[in-house]
């Protein structure tokens, strides 16, 4: 909401420079967004009487002129402006004037003495004006301030509004809030009903009752097309933001800011029959004032006559019987549209309008007259003409049920106690009633206040008048008990430091992602399309983690970087049955060397079992288990889903090559991703004695084909729980020299310890047999001699 | 006794001149071993008158023991020389750069976040989590925000179909928690939340935390009380001037911004605080009724109130980042300024 600060002023005028009136707004919860001064800093500038305009000897371009200034001698100025004529009245920068940039001294132009400067509106810094000189009317007061004259000493303030505060949407509206806050004296605008005479002059039918609770249309004939606005109401209209429209138009505008009641004016020649207020029908639709033809739906609400919908209530009118400038009659409608009949249509229809926007958040029902009344009498006066007599429909209006409030309540709520004679003089000054209880007041509200229903609604209004400030903060009482944290669980944040710890930076990527690139890298998931995205590359949600790490990899490769190693943690998005399915994943990748350049470290690229230790370490104590398979997006040789206490719980691989290559990356990164949730148990450690007797060891070597997973044979070995055996591990696995080209040799140590006794060598070696022939027989594998 | 003065003198220039352990038992052979010098001496003994022998026997002993004195101080000598020589072979230079793998970093929203979390935690403020794709019911309607509400417009919601939103704000956390929580309670629920916006000063997505808390007790004096104590422990200024200003929630009422004076220029007035000194950081109030009866929570017994903050915004006044998109652009030159 923008309007002039001495528009305002003529309401209610407190005792309060801009900055601080603006400061008790913004502290009453009006935040005040922007103060524009509606002309430049500027001194010296009066109105001149353009006397005598001769050539310039030696310029084509400037002219010698005599202005009077109202001194007793003219002054000679030379002028570069097109415009410029005898007998102009236009603002004159005497010797000694201060403009924005610049100071102005007697001066020879070209050898011709020049006492002053005739300004345009731009020099002034008055916004919203053409080039040229600015031409004064021809009544303007030679010599007299422009400042004084044009009303320069205001500004242009503009409110952020919030959506409860309908009733501060005109400058009453703003005025009525100013006086409650400050105390000071509020002037409102007396309106009376202009003379009438004869019939209405045109015919009204039914009107929606719940829809449009108050219609009101009045007849205005004999109005004069050429008549103009005047040039106080453009500068009020020019202040606020409008533009003029010519004067019919700018008198429902002014009256809009004014009164804060939207105002529809139809061509009264070109409305056929009676005036219903009714629901659109099926398949109607209409030509609006800016154009656009629109299909209207069944719970929008349609003016129209008997050819069909004129204008949509509370939103725009229709082209067809809009104004023009050959307009003489004019149907003035006045109405009050109830917020849920208007709310959201215009959104629908790609529409913002004024009044769209004020019906969709109350409208005073308790000032459509004299809204309707000030209106008419406005036009009357500018462009003559006769009224005739109204005809109002009025149905149920909204109900102002009044509220009980609570002393008591009050000082609970707010942590300070009010008294009742603080809140009797609080709420009256908001145009409340009151009258006493046993425990606080019983207040009727006025029928602008669209936000006040409720006891609590009444408490916001007391505090802001106390000011939000006053209230003194408390640290608050409460009973202490401890956050439940279990030792069973690990954090999040636990996973996350791990990653750092082992040279992995954190990035935050968008949920929604490409729709080819998740395509490409999770085919098998149903992703979760957004109706309305940003942007084509955001138009999906993730159902892996995958897009974003490698999003990162490719925008960092192209600032430069060689080596990028990142990992996030976040929720992937999926489809199921009947929903959707949030999932906090872990994921990352690893791309360049596999530590940072550096010396005594021969460099190599990251592989495979570098991340997989990661993920171990991310796992550890419980081991994590790789299962070869394959994913779309990995290289099917080089991947594998991630198992851990027997569940599937993500994926480690190498990128498949042919997403490397159409990315044109120097060699596949290698990305891994797996669910959180899992990785969070943790068992509780359980101790157990140590044996005091002595552990042996033995290593068996053995060869089997190449095709047998090393994980599979642990597995069986451990299985097996041979007596004794404490511990299995692989720590050596072999291909090449000396062994078949199908075949590779893995080295298995094996552990074993008794508690009771030491182990005789004919225990262990029954043990040891126990294995091998485990393995022979399971896999094929042949001892290593 | 000529003769042994010469044999001492012999041997303690002979050892002298033995620079390694093994030259120096050769030459101790020929004075101690068992045709040595100082033996052969012992030998003679025998020869002599018998009241001669332990005055002579004496002197020899006494060679004996300064020949061996000498020796024991050469081969210290020959030890210690060698350690040095082998302790200067083996120096390196220690100022050569650790070995091994580098260290990587949090995303500085996530140390952000981890950072509230901290500070609502040691107030016994428990961390929620809700979803992100939100049904209109949580999003809106159970916030006070029934269809049609212009604050909906405010919200600039993604849409997934007729009925689920990607949530705007993470105060449908409210909801999910008191459904299924009795209070008095206090929670905090940081998460992403989206909207439909994208400029210089938006992404559309960002991250809020969310906080609420209900109990008997509670008022707006103590909301101010303990979201003034929050600012001033996060910027670790105890004089951080703070303000309160009337706002809009339909989920809050009586409804506040919160405003902190300028941490760029101390309140001055710049660019950051568009020269109003005051920069709007987080939006508060208590819990509206219709919130409260719509998870069945007794609004005449208890009192709630409920804030949001922008997490990036907090993280931006901390660190002096001038540019929102920047934490989603993840140039690795940017995020490990925060390590």
């Amino acid at each position: 909401m923008k309007f002039s600060e001495l528009w305002l002023r003529q309401y209610v005028n407190p005792l309060l420079d801009t900055a601080s009136l603006a400061h008790a707004l913004t502290m009453a919860g009006l935040e005040v967004e922007a103060i524009e001064p509606v002309a430049g800093d500027f001194s010296g500038v009066v109105v001149g009487h353009v006397r005598t305009v001769m050539p310039h000897p030696d310029a084509d371009r400037l002219r010698v002129c005599q202005v009077d200034v109202g001194a007793e001698t003219w002054l000679q100025i030379v002028c570069g402006a097109a415009n410029v004529c005898v007998d102009a009245r236009v603002p004159c920068a005497v010797v000694g004037a201060r403009l924005p940039g610049m100071e102005i001294k007697s001066a020879k132009l070209r050898g011709v003495a020049s006492l002053g400067m005739l300004c345009s509106g731009t020099e002034l810094g008055i916004a919203g004006v053409s080039d040229g000189l600015l031409i004064l009317p021809a009544d303007a007061p030679v010599g007299l301030s422009v400042r004084e004259y044009l009303r320069l000493n205001d500004q242009s303030l503009t409110l952020k509004l919030t959506p409860n505060r309908s009733d501060c949407l005109s400058v009453q509206g703003i005025a009525r809030e100013v006086a409650a806050i400050t105390g000071a004296q509020l002037h409102t605008i007396p309106t009376a009903p202009v003379s009438v005479s004869g019939a209405p002059g045109f015919d009204m039918g039914d009107v929606e009752a719940v829809a449009c609770p108050r219609y009101r249309v009045q007849r205005l004939d004999g109005l004069n097309p050429f008549a103009t606005t005047p040039e106080w109401m453009r500068e009020r209209l020019a202040r606020s933001g409008i533009r003029s429209l010519g004067a019919i138009v700018d008198v429902t505008n002014y009256v809009l800011l004014e009164m804060g009641q939207p105002l529809h004016a139809f061509d009264a020649d070109k409305i056929h029959g009676a005036i219903r207020v009714r629901w659109a029908q099926t398949q109607e639709s209409i030509v609006l004032l800016n154009g656009q033809e629109v299909r209207l739906d069944a719970d929008m609400l349609v003016i129209a006559d008997e050819t069909g919908a004129q204008a949509i209530a509370g939103i725009m009118g229709g082209a067809a019987s809009a104004v023009s400038e050959s307009t003489t009659s004019v149907l003035l409608e006045s109405a009050y549209f109830d917020p849920d009949a208007v709310a959201g249509r215009a959104r629908r229809l790609g529409l913002a309008t004024d009044a769209a926007f004020r019906f969709e958040r109350g409208v005073d029902f308790g000032a459509t007259q004299q809204a309707a009344d000030r209106a008419a009498e406005l036009l009357l006066s500018i462009c003559g003409g006769v009224a005739h007599p109204a005809i109002e429909v009025l149905h149920e209006l909204p109900a102002r049920t009044p509220i009980h409030l609570r002393v008591a309540r009050v000082a609970r709520i707010l942590g300070v106690a009010l008294d009742g004679a603080d809140i009797q003089d609080y709420l009256q000054r908001l145009g409340c009633a009151l009258k006493e209880t046993e425990t606080g007041f019983q207040v009727s509200v006025p029928s602008y206040r669209f936000d006040l229903a409720i006891e609590v609604d009444l408490i916001e209004e007391l505090a802001r008048l106390y000011g939000y400030d006053r209230i003194i903060p408390k640290v608050p009482h409460a009973d202490l008990s401890m956050t439940a944290d279990s030792e069973q669980l690990r954090s999040v944040e636990g996973l996350r430091e791990i990653l750092v710890a082992r040279d992995y930076q954190e990035v935050i990527t968008y949920s929604f992602v490409d729709q080819t690139w998740e395509t490409e890298l999770a085919p098998q998931n149903q992703a979760i399309a957004l109706k309305n995205p940003i942007a084509s590359q955001m138009s999906v949600m993730r159902s892996t983690l995958f897009g974003g790490v490698l999003d990162v990899l490719d925008s960092n490769l192209n600032r430069g970087q060689s080596r990028v190693r990142v990992m996030e943690v976040g929720r992937c998005y999926q489809a199921t049955g009947d929903g959707v399915v949030e999932n906090l994943r872990v994921g990352g990748l690893c791309y360049g060397s596999v530590a940072p350049e550096q010396w005594g470290l021969t460099a190599r690229n990251v592989d495979f079992f570098d991340v997989k230790a990661d993920l171990e370490a991310l796992c550890w104590p419980e081991p994590l288990q790789v299962l070869a398979a394959q994913h779309p997006a990995l290289h099917p040789g080089q991947s594998g889903q991630l198992v851990l206490n027997n569940q599937v719980i993500g994926w480690l691989g190498a990128l498949h090559p042919e997403l490397v290559r159409r990315r044109q990356w120097g060699s596949a990164p290698i990305v891994f991703e797996m669910n959180v949730e899992p990785l969070l148990l943790r068992q509780l450690p359980r101790y157990c004695a140590m044996s005091r007797f002595q552990a042996v060891r033995r290593d068996l070597a053995v060869i089997v084909g190449q095709a047998v997973s090393a994980q599979t044979i642990l597995d069986h070995l451990r299985a097996a729980n041979v007596p004794y055996v404490t511990e299995i591990a692989l720590f050596d696995s072999y291909r090449g020299k000396h062994i078949d080209y199908d075949k590779k040799s893995l080295a298995f140590s094996v552990h074993m310890q008794d508690n009771h006794k030491t182990l005789t060598d004919g225990e262990v070696d029954a043990a040891v047999v126990q294995l091998t022939d485990l393995m022979q027989r399971q896999f094929g594998a042949q001892l290593r001699s | 006794m000529h003769t042994l003065d010469s044999i001492i003198v012999s041997a303690e220039t002979d050892f002298l001149a033995a620079n390694q352990v093994a030259d120096l038992e050769q030459v101790k052979a020929r004075y101690l071993g068992k045709a040595g010098l100082l033996t052969e001496q012992m030998k003679l003994l025998g020869r002599l008158p018998a009241e001669q022998r332990p005055a002579a026997g004496s002197l020899i002993n006494q060679a004996k023991e300064r020949i061996t004195a000498a020796l024991e101080a050469r081969r210290t000598a020959i030890h210690h020389a060698e350690l040095t020589q082998q302790l200067a072979a083996e120096a390196f230079d220690v100022s050569l750069p650790g070995r091994g793998m580098g260290k990587g970093g949090l995303h500085p929203v996530t140390q952000t976040l981890a950072r509230i979390e901290a500070l609502f935690r040691s107030l016994g403020f428990e961390v929620a989590e809700g979803p992100e794709i939100e049904t209109d019911f949580y999003n809106f309607t159970a916030l006070n925000i029934p269809a049609n509400h212009p604050a909906r417009a405010m919200h600039d919601t993604f849409y997934l179909d007729e009925k689920h939103v990607l949530r705007t704000h993470t105060s449908p956390v409210q909801i999910h928690y008191l459904q299924s929580h009795e209070p008095p309670l206090r929670i905090i629920a940081p998460g992403r939340v989206y909207r439909c916006d994208s400029d210089v000063t938006h992404t559309p997505m960002f991250h809020q935390v969310e906080g609420l808390w209900v109990d008997e007790t509670v008022n707006f004096a103590s909301l101010k009380g303990v979201l003034a104590d929050f600012m001033q422990r996060f910027f670790e200024r105890d004089d951080l001037k703070v303000r309160f200003r009337p706002s809009f929630f339909p989920f809050t009422e009586p409804s506040a911004e919160m405003d902190i004076a300028c941490v760029m220029c101390e309140g001055k007035g710049c660019r950051v605080c568009s020269h109003t000194g005051w920069l709007e950081v987080l939006g508060c109030g208590m819990v509206h009724p219709n919130v409260l009866s719509s998870v069945h929570v007794d609004s005449e017994r208890y009192l709630a109130f409920a804030f949001g903050m922008g997490v990036e915004r907090l993280a931006m006044l901390r660190y002096g980042v001038d540019d929102l998109r920047a934490f989603f652009t993840n140039d690795l030159r940017f995020l490990r300024q925060f390590n």
